[in-house]
């Protein structure tokens, strides 16, 4: 009992009272309200939630658990990784696999085998879809392929001291030359259509309103489970050694720690976070291709998290959130203009919004203490290149 | 009819049709009436036959009789065959002109199968062509796709022709067809001759020959044949793939040029630069509209007039983002790169509105297309050729300019020590921009090259950039020769890789190469002499 409260209490304590009732709430919302919304209210009711609507908001939520995971890597270590996508896809491939062997024989062509694998006229299975068709296996498979992706990958890079920019363009490589990869037919993985036409998940059908709410809510608790873990991690002396990754990283090493420890294990968390929202993201929306691993879909992520305020959690999922209503409606009421207004904001964002929104927000209430270094100027002794990068 | 039944039973007694054949008294003028009267016959099959054993037994004396009959100006009057030259009448034997028209003379009609066959006959005939290119063609055509009932034909061709360059397919064609025969000496000759070949037919001919052969002498002098006939491939594939890398490596140095430059002085990774190859692009396609409506004439420059073109809208583009956005964001790299990747978006977005989110056309001028063909297997196309002068012409003048000129010292100060420069008087913040326009133009520049050899959309940056990128990596920052080794070495490496594995695959092999690459040399290929923030 002693262990557990020992273990409890700086997660209790890592998180402001306020930030609880947050969490309360949003959880009230997430797990009561809207799924009590959907499934009771009769559709036509003003106050009925639509089929739509809990797509939309379960989609968002993994954006912003990808979100808050980038958050960590780039706001507080100042790794700026452009190929998260790739470990969001990889999850959401994984996962994809289970779901394409639970269609069993209902697909096109009534076989064992995947559509797509019939359509190719392979005759087995390739030896790493053994074992998909258990639900475990795929979720650790959604969980270890991008972590142990991530690990061997970013223990190269930060080996030989790669940063900054550089790391940044060898993740958009990397993720660009999977994309390359998964866009083959014979890489097993459904070419360029990716995996679609899934019927059921754990034996429950797959648009059944029920299972939408509860792919909901799961999304949710994982979004609230990965904020609370974080601001423990970054309250932490793990996350203190991580902000000095960021600030200086050659006096960090001259100070007696190795960084290429600290940055491997929040990097490869990062990966595993984004992996498990990646495979609660393909059952909401029913489909994942190549395309999720594109350099545009990766780089956009950096915004949510430039919109809302890096360096903050809280910001990650502001951006993720806001960003994604704003794609919604801009793609529906003016689609011509959607990349016009992604790229001012890009521009907007990063000259006159350092801070995100929630830098704003705190510069306009300056009784809390701005952690850190996110709206503040470039200390004057730190090594030139990557004060605040 | 001895010709026909003898071209029925054509391929296995070749030999006896050509002993067969009527040598003709007066090859130009005289042609058996025999043969004329069935091409005028009811049935297709049997016109075929005619036109194929006309063209045998006259050569090129049948030409005029199967143009007239192809332009439909054949007749055919109580068996005798005429052909309607203007307003006068020939005897298609005799060539001579008709005193009067005869009674009920009918039109020869032909239906699409022997439109077909007839198309083939007169292109095998223009190997009499008295134009040495039409000869040319015509020859190597044969040589691709030569049928047996073509010998007497090619035995003909063969002892009027001179050119040595066309022999040499004619041969080819022969052999391809003595291959068949029952003698045995024919045969030996045959593949001995084969082995002259450079092409896949060849190959594939000589691989059978070799495997089904029943004579030992034949086989061997068969599989020595193919030894050669591989080599002489092998090489034609190596100098096509060397060839075709340069060029791909040509534009990735144009596109990583102005990166290096830009990176090596200001530390900033452009994400727009793809998009400024565009605007090259877009300004070559507008210069040639702009020459089609106005000076249709002179087309064939208007590549000319789109260097300066595309040089200063890329320039302008360039020195726009950098006094508007990336200036505010020195130091602060991470940032600068993702504002530069909003431009890209600004600028796609943009192009999609003026010019249509479909691809537009440009067109190589007319001195662009065609090639020079270095081997029977490898011909260089001419586009490419003047993509990579072109490429070396922009890096001679990028050189001088940063070696020879007060702005080129100016950029090297201010990419070894800001600061210092600064110091001494450098303008830093002009010559930030400027070379960031120059990036930028020549940025332009690689567009236009570009537009020549693949297509012009709004997305086509984007597949660039990454490539771009890795050159600069590659390469080391701010550094022209180990920019263009990197772009060269990847365009060449990418080249065979892809003939060794499809394209996909070495495009991420290449990727993994760098990857581990960099594992070796942090810095790239040439690293910067200097004292860095950590070593």
């Amino acid at each position: 009992m002693t262990a557990r409260t020992s273990l409890l209490r700086p997660l209790l304590r890592a998180t402001p009272r306020a930030g609880w009732w947050a969490v309360a709430a949003a959880a009230a919302l997430a797990f009561v309200v809207l799924p009590a919304l959907h499934l009771l209210v009769a559709p036509g009711h003003p106050l009925h939630v639509s089929d739509h609507v809990v797509t939309v908001a379960g989609k968002i939520a993994c954006y912003a658990t990808v979100a808050v995971a980038l958050d960590l890597v780039w706001g507080y270590a100042g790794i700026l990784s452009l190929g998260h996508g790739l470990f969001f896809a990889l999850g959401g491939y994984a996962f994809g696999m289970y779901l394409m062997r639970s269609i069993g024989r209902d697909g096109v062509y009534q076989s064992d085998l995947p559509d797509f694998m019939v359509f190719l006229d392979w005759k087995e299975l390739p030896w790493f879809w053994h074992g998909t068709d258990h639900a475990a296996w795929a979720v650790a498979l959604a969980v270890l392929v991008p972590g142990l992706v991530a690990f061997v990958f970013g223990w190269f890079a930060f080996r030989s001291r790669i940063r900054g920019v550089y790391f940044s363009i060898i993740t958009q490589a990397l993720t660009y030359a999977a994309m390359l990869l998964f866009f083959r037919n014979d890489t097993g993985f459904g070419g360029n259509n990716g995996f679609t036409d899934f019927k059921r998940i754990f034996g429950f059908p797959i648009a059944a309103p029920g299972t939408r709410v509860a792919l909901f809510a799961a999304s949710v608790a994982v979004l609230l489970g990965t904020l609370v873990l974080c601001r423990w991690l970054v309250t932490s002396p793990f996350g203190g050694v991580l902000r000095a990754v960021r600030d200086g990283e050659p006096r960090l090493r001259c100070l007696g720690y190795e960084p290429l420890w600290f940055k491997l294990g929040v990097w490869t968390l990062s990966a595993v976070l984004c992996g498990v929202a990646g495979a609660l993201y393909v059952p909401q929306v029913g489909i994942i291709n190549p395309s999720e691993m594109s350099t545009a879909a990766s780089i956009e992520i950096a915004i949510w998290v430039a919109v809302g305020g890096r360096g903050t959690l809280v910001g990650a999922v502001l951006g993720a959130v806001l960003v994604n209503l704003a794609k919604s409606w801009f793609t529906k009421a003016m689609p011509e203009l959607w990349l016009f207004f992604l790229g001012f904001l890009f521009v907007a964002v990063t000259l006159f919004l350092p801070g995100g929104l929630v830098g704003l927000l705190r510069s306009r209430r300056p009784r809390r203490p701005t952690p850190a270094s996110v709206a503040a100027p470039p200390s004057p002794d730190g090594p030139a290149e990557e004060v605040t990068a | 009819m001895r010709l026909l039944r003898v071209l029925l039973l054509c391929a296995p007694c070749l030999a006896a049709s050509h002993a067969a054949r009527a040598a003709p008294d007066e090859p130009a003028k005289r042609l058996d009436p025999a043969v004329l009267a069935g091409l005028a016959a009811e049935d297709s099959a049997e016109k075929i036959e005619a036109i194929r054993a006309l063209a045998i037994q006259a050569g090129p004396g049948a030409v005029p009789v199967l143009q007239a009959l192809a332009d439909d100006r054949l007749q055919v009057a109580g068996g005798r065959v005429l052909v309607a030259d203007g307003e006068a009448l020939r005897d298609a034997a005799t060539g001579a002109i008709l005193p009067a028209p005869p009674d009920g003379a009918e039109a020869v009609t032909i239906n699409n199968r022997v439109r077909r066959a007839l198309e083939g006959t007169l292109s095998a005939l223009r190997v009499f062509d008295p134009d040495r290119t039409v000869r040319l063609a015509a020859a190597t055509s044969l040589a691709s796709s030569v049928t047996p009932e073509l010998l007497p034909l090619l035995d003909e061709a063969l002892a009027a022709e001179r050119d040595g360059a066309v022999r040499e397919p004619l041969a080819l064609a022969r052999a391809q067809v003595l291959l068949r025969s029952d003698d045995r000496a024919a045969r030996l000759d045959a593949v001995r001759a084969l082995g002259e070949g450079a092409t896949r037919n060849v190959r594939a001919l000589l691989t059978a020959a070799a495997a089904d052969e029943p004579d030992p002498e034949v086989r061997a002098a068969a599989a020595r044949s193919l030894g050669a006939v591989e080599r002489r491939l092998l090489l034609a594939d190596v100098v096509n793939s060397v060839f075709s890398g340069l060029s791909l490596g040509s534009i990735l140095l144009l596109a990583a040029l102005g990166l290096a430059i830009t990176y090596g002085i200001m530390g900033v990774i452009n994400m727009a630069h793809g998009e400024l190859l565009m605007v090259g692009a877009y300004a070559g396609y507008a210069v040639q509209t702009f020459f089609r409506r106005s000076f249709p004439a002179a087309q064939d420059v208007y590549v000319l007039a789109a260097i300066p073109v595309a040089f200063a809208a890329a320039f302008t583009v360039g020195v726009l983002m950098e006094r508007l956005v990336i200036r505010h964001l020195y130091r602060r790299p991470l940032e600068s790169l993702l504002a530069t990747w909003g431009l890209s978006l600004v600028l796609i977005q943009t192009a999609r509105a003026v010019f249509g989110a479909q691809n537009v056309q440009v067109a190589n001028p007319s001195w662009m297309s065609g090639g020079v063909s270095v081997l029977p297997s490898a011909v260089l196309p001419w586009n490419r050729i003047a993509i990579v002068c072109f490429s070396a012409g922009v890096l001679l003048v990028t050189w001088l300019l940063l070696q020879k000129t007060r702005l080129g010292m100016f950029v090297r100060a201010v990419t070894q020590n800001r600061a210092m420069a600064g110091c001494v008087g450098v303008p830093t913040g002009r010559v930030d921009s400027l070379a960031f326009g120059l990036g930028a133009g020549i940025a332009g520049l690689g567009g236009l090259a570009l537009a020549q050899i693949g297509n012009v959309g709004p997305d086509m940056g984007q597949l660039y950039v990454v490539d771009s990128f890795m050159v600069v990596v590659l390469g080391g920052v701010g550094q022209l020769a180990g920019a263009v080794l990197a772009a060269l070495g990847l365009g060449v490496a990418a080249k065979f890789l892809e003939g060794a594995t499809g394209a996909v695959v070495a495009k991420i092999l290449v990727l993994a190469f760098i990857v581990i690459f960099i594992q070796k040399r942090p810095q790239g290929l040439f690293a910067l002499k200097g004292r860095a923030v950590e070593g």
